[in-house]
């Protein structure tokens, strides 16, 4: 086990909402540790749309979503954030002297005064392709990352996908494996184009074969892939192969925190309108993730749920303290936080 | 106000009158015509408001931008009429338009 890491508050997600709590709780002398699966902040705004402008952040008329992330950073950075990227939230108690304990699944244990839910949809994942029956080789044939290359040595693979993930381990994993079949319902790749023009070289070599069509059924026993069945432009053909690999871009689920036993509404978790708080005193949870009556899926409102659970989790981390309200406008003990005094 | 029916997988028809400018996404949710999902609200980043354009109206619609062929991608049983529907916006021409729903969303 390891040893724990000793803070004030531990954020799930580190999207918008995740990142400007760091700030609102910064100004409490609150220190934050955030937890989030992908590799960098940003959450939806860096995955899913970096590019595409957001018209409705006050005072924006219009930016971007990977420039909101960026200047939300810049926002937090006095405050000295700690990230846990790439991790999932895998154990959540609650210990004897009233602090929290959150184990990560690499096994990081860290020890907090609340708990903040700030995963907007949930955890990105792997997304299931729609194939019947695909359930039943999971695990044993069928795979969604590699982990370690080995595993795939000598195997007869099937990857399927048109973009970078499908195209880069087509051309890492052809030395290792006995034979490659990569299927992609068109000719056209999302991929990088270097990696496509190397995938069709080794094509000409006989190295690996290029299937276009969508696959629809799979065969085999007890979990063991014996073939998949690909629909092309010239009907079906059965693909023999053992391993699977598809690679159809990244979805959201709640995860491991459905099962905290926090009061639910529609798969969102319920709070209240003061604090934020769960049905679990000490957790709150902000943004997408959460409900309440008349909620919007807005990133101001979750800017503003922030605020108010600040307050909520300050009095709960130092109750002895009075909590003074403050403006950063004219605060000099709060621009000394800020590095600005 | 432009006349669009959208088919439901089960064969139920919903007749809709459309806004010129507005997708025949929007148009789905707000008829909550069943098998639309539009997880992502319309910004053409996931593939769950695929419908496949009536053969007879295909060449009118027109062809998906390459970032939508991207996301055709994700989708399920992707056909020669295939679109997502939040990216095809509703215009006079349209008129009369038929979208059918696939089985399902991926």
């Amino acid at each position: 086990m390891s040893t724990p890491i000793e803070t004030d508050v531990v954020i799930i997600g580190a999207g918008p909402v995740g990142l400007f709590a760091v700030f609102e709780l910064g100004l409490y002398d609150l220190k934050c540790h955030l937890i989030d699966i992908l590799d960098r902040p940003g959450g939806q705004c860096a995955e899913l749309y970096p590019e595409k402008p957001i018209y409705d952040i006050p005072a924006w008329p219009e930016i971007s979503g990977q420039a909101l992330v960026d200047r939300l950073m810049e926002q937090i950075a006095p405050f000295k954030p700690e990230f846990h990227f790439n991790r999932m939230v895998a154990g959540f108690r609650k210990l004897d002297n009233g602090r929290f304990e959150v184990e990560t699944d690499e096994g990081e244990l860290l020890h907090c005064h609340a708990v903040v839910i700030a995963a907007g949809g949930g955890s990105f994942q792997p997304k299931r392709p729609p194939v019947p029956g695909i359930e039943a080789y999971e695990g044993t044939s069928v795979f969604y990352s590699v982990r370690r290359m080995e595993e795939f040595r000598g195997k007869d693979l099937l990857i399927v996908g048109g973009g970078d993930s499908a195209l880069d381990w087509t051309l890492n994993l052809q030395p290792v494996a006995n034979s490659v079949t990569l299927v992609h319902r068109r000719p056209d790749f999302r991929a990088a184009p270097d990696s496509v023009n190397k995938m069709f070289a080794m094509r000409e070599e006989g190295k690996v074969n290029f299937q276009v069509g969508q696959v629809t059924g799979l065969k085999g026993e007890d979990g063991q892939l014996t073939a998949a069945t690909v629909k092309g432009p010239d009907g079906e053909v059965d693909i023999a192969c053992n391993r699977m690999l598809p690679f159809f871009g990244l979805t959201m689920k709640l995860g491991p925190i459905a099962d905290w036993g926090l009061n639910q509404h529609e798969n969102l978790i319920a709070v209240d309108t003061e604090k934020f708080e769960t049905s679990i005193p000490g957790v709150f949870a902000i943004g997408d993730i959460n409900w309440y009556p008349g909620k919007l899926k807005l990133i101001l409102s979750g800017f503003h749920e922030a605020a108010l659970m600040t307050q909520a989790v300050k009095r709960l981390a130092h109750p002895d303290q009075k909590l003074v309200f403050q403006y950063t406008t004219s605060s000099t003990s709060l621009q000394k936080k800020l590095g600005v005094q | 106000m432009t006349k669009i029916t959208l088919v439901a997988f089960d064969g139920t028809r919903f007749d809709v009158d459309a806004e010129n400018g507005s997708t025949v996404m929007e148009n789905a949710i707000r008829n909550s015509v069943p098998g639309i999902e539009a997880e992502c609200g319309g910004a053409c980043a996931c593939a769950t408001c695929h419908v496949y354009v009536d053969d007879a109206w295909s060449e009118k619609v027109g062809s998906p931008e390459p970032m939508e062929e991207d996301m055709l991608d994700f989708a399920y049983d992707v056909r020669p009429t295939s679109r997502l529907s939040c990216q095809i916006k509703v215009r006079s021409e349209l008129d009369g338009l038929i979208v059918h729903v696939p089985e399902r969303q991926a």
